[in-house]
């Protein structure tokens, strides 16, 4: 079942969290919220599951409107919220059951489910304890566990993996990997590396805008523009070389990166790029050259550059 | 109708759990029976082989204890974020409310079952009235309803359980007490006003045997009034 939203706008006070949000999600895809803290990831995705209403626009889950039909909608959806609130006072597998139970799974089929999602989020060991004894780490997989319950078509899961060690979060990366072939899934997250690793998309949100979407590839080739390499010479004086670099005709900018070892960051100009011409430099004046890498732009750079104000 | 009996078992199962359920239901069975057979104005007192005794006391034991029982229902999931948990389910706010009401007038009921040895002990020292006897308690089922959907109202507008309690007391207060003490001084058009919002004229003439369909569209429409504002708090909670 496809996402769509058109336009939403949601204001709390004068502040505006949504701003004139447009998005499609398509089945099959993981797309992944990246944005400050305050930016309105959390606001779309509370809009999506019909817990806040916003102030205009529309959303779409396959063919039904949350606006007017959010009762249908929701059973489509499994959502883990921020925070992951739970009812602690429960043991385990009486809060799954109690969830299966409200999502409308029929009852001989309430025991099969629990014990299914119980075995997928790894939390056998656990099943009998009370949720308020259980560790941050597998709070937030009984959480994901009540999300999975109803086998949603659509999953919104917002910060999945805060307070999971890095065993865990490799495990629930896989698992939302392996659920994502065939469902739709939005997450949200602050950690780079995660939404790179699980999503097929990312959508960077700031200030209630999306101001970057695309594959992590694509985001990459949108910031770089132009070539950076990074270059050791040796064999030759500090000066000369960086006096030898920065003619290049090709070269925008020299910088030096590390002094001790003669490394320098090269920048060439949009669309050229240096690397025959470094060679050949070194070539004619005699320098060896023990270093020629590309220096990719990470997904930290272009978050800063887009989120960053000023 | 399904949804809600689950909610309705989980609240249940809550009071029970948090020993919420069995404190209410000693204390309740404690103060009615202490009052009732031991001290004060009690039956052999009085010397006439009916439960009045019991109703009035009842009826002032619950206008305190029922605050207690509602006014975790719903702040505590507004402060621990549950509520949205259970909103984002395929549910509506009006079942959630009609759950938990439910719940809570399931123990209160559960509480006044326990008193039928009163009913069994008192109709084999007299001859009693099993019509006042019936609707005495149908009057007591009646005032905790309306208490329970005061005190799940004003468990709706807070995350704090005692504000909930202090809030549902106060409102309570004037059903119990100060509407009648108005009417008493008032005339005219206030005062069949005042004395119709009193819980006591509706509450005493059901005690004595006698259902009125006033009465109960009294009682049927304070409980509505305090369910629909609660649904309405929830909704305004998500448009905020």
């Amino acid at each position: 079942m496809d996402i769509v939203i058109e336009n939403m706008t949601k204001t709390y006070g004068r502040q505006k969290a949504v701003d004139n949000i447009s998005l499609q999600v398509k089945t099959g895809e993981v797309l992944g919220f990246l944005g400050p803290n305050g930016a309105g990831k959390t606001t779309t995705m509370k809009a999506i599951t019909s817990f806040l209403i916003p102030d205009s626009g529309k959303i779409f889950i396959g063919n039904i409107s949350v606006n007017d039909n959010p009762q249908e909608a929701k059973k489509n959806i499994g959502y883990l919220p921020e925070n992951n609130p739970l009812y602690e006072d429960m043991p385990v597998i009486d809060y799954l059951q109690f969830c299966a139970g409200i999502e409308g799974v029929a009852k001989d089929k309430i025991n099969d489910k629990v014990r299914e999602v119980i075995q997928t989020c790894g939390i056998t060991r656990e099943k009998h304890k009370k949720i308020s004894e259980l560790s941050k780490g597998y709070k937030q997989r009984v959480g994901l566990a009540q999300a999975l319950i109803h086998d949603p078509e659509v999953l919104i899961l917002d910060e999945p993996t805060t307070g999971l060690d890095p065993n865990q979060i490799v495990e629930i990366r896989e698992l939302i990997k392996k659920i994502g072939k065939e469902k739709t899934v939005i997450l949200s997250s602050h950690i780079l590396a995660e939404v790179e690793a699980t999503c097929d998309r990312i959508m960077i949100i700031n200030k209630g805008k999306i101001v970057a979407d695309g594959t992590a590839e694509e985001l990459r080739g949108q910031a770089q523009g132009s070539e950076m390499l990074k270059v050791t010479i040796e064999d030759g004086s500090l000066d000369e070389i960086f006096k030898g670099l920065q003619l290049l005709n090709t070269v925008e900018l020299v910088d030096f990166a590390d002094k001790s070892t003669q490394t320098f960051q090269v920048k060439s100009k949009p669309g050229q790029s240096s690397r025959r011409e470094v060679f050949n430099l070194c070539v004619k004046n005699g320098w060896t050259l023990t270093q020629l890498t590309f220096v990719e732009t990470r997904l930290e750079d272009i978050f800063r550059e887009l989120t960053l104000e000023n | 109708m399904k949804e809600i009996w689950i909610i309705t078992k989980r609240e249940l199962q809550a009071y029970f759990d948090s020993l919420m359920a069995y404190i209410l239901l000693i204390l309740f069975l404690g103060f009615s029976g202490f009052f009732t057979w031991i001290y004060g104005s009690d039956i052999f007192f009085v010397k006439q082989a009916n439960l009045q005794v019991f109703f009035n006391i009842a009826y002032w034991t619950l206008f305190f204890f029922i605050p207690a029982l509602t006014m975790r229902l719903l702040s505590e999931e507004n402060r621990s974020g549950t509520i949205e948990l259970l909103l984002t389910k395929p549910i509506s706010e009006w079942q959630v409310i009609v759950a938990k009401f439910l719940a809570a007038l399931l123990l209160i009921v559960a509480a006044l079952f326990l008193t039928l040895p009163y009913y069994i002990t008192v109709s084999s020292l007299g001859n009693i009235d099993n019509g006042a006897v019936f609707s005495g308690y149908l009057a007591l089922i009646l005032v905790s309803g309306m208490y329970i959907a005061i005190g799940l109202f004003t468990s709706s507008v807070t995350n704090n359980q005692i504000v909930a309690y202090l809030l549902a007391l106060s409102i309570g207060i004037f059903f119990q007490i100060i509407f009648q003490m108005l009417s008493t001084n008032l005339t005219g058009i206030l005062g069949g006003i005042t004395d119709y919002l009193s819980i006591n004229s509706h509450f005493d003439s059901m005690t004595r045997g006698v259902i009125d369909s006033r009465d109960l569209v009294y009682f049927f429409s304070v409980m509505l009034l305090g369910l629909v504002f609660s649904e309405s708090m929830l909704m305004k909670k998500r448009s905020v």
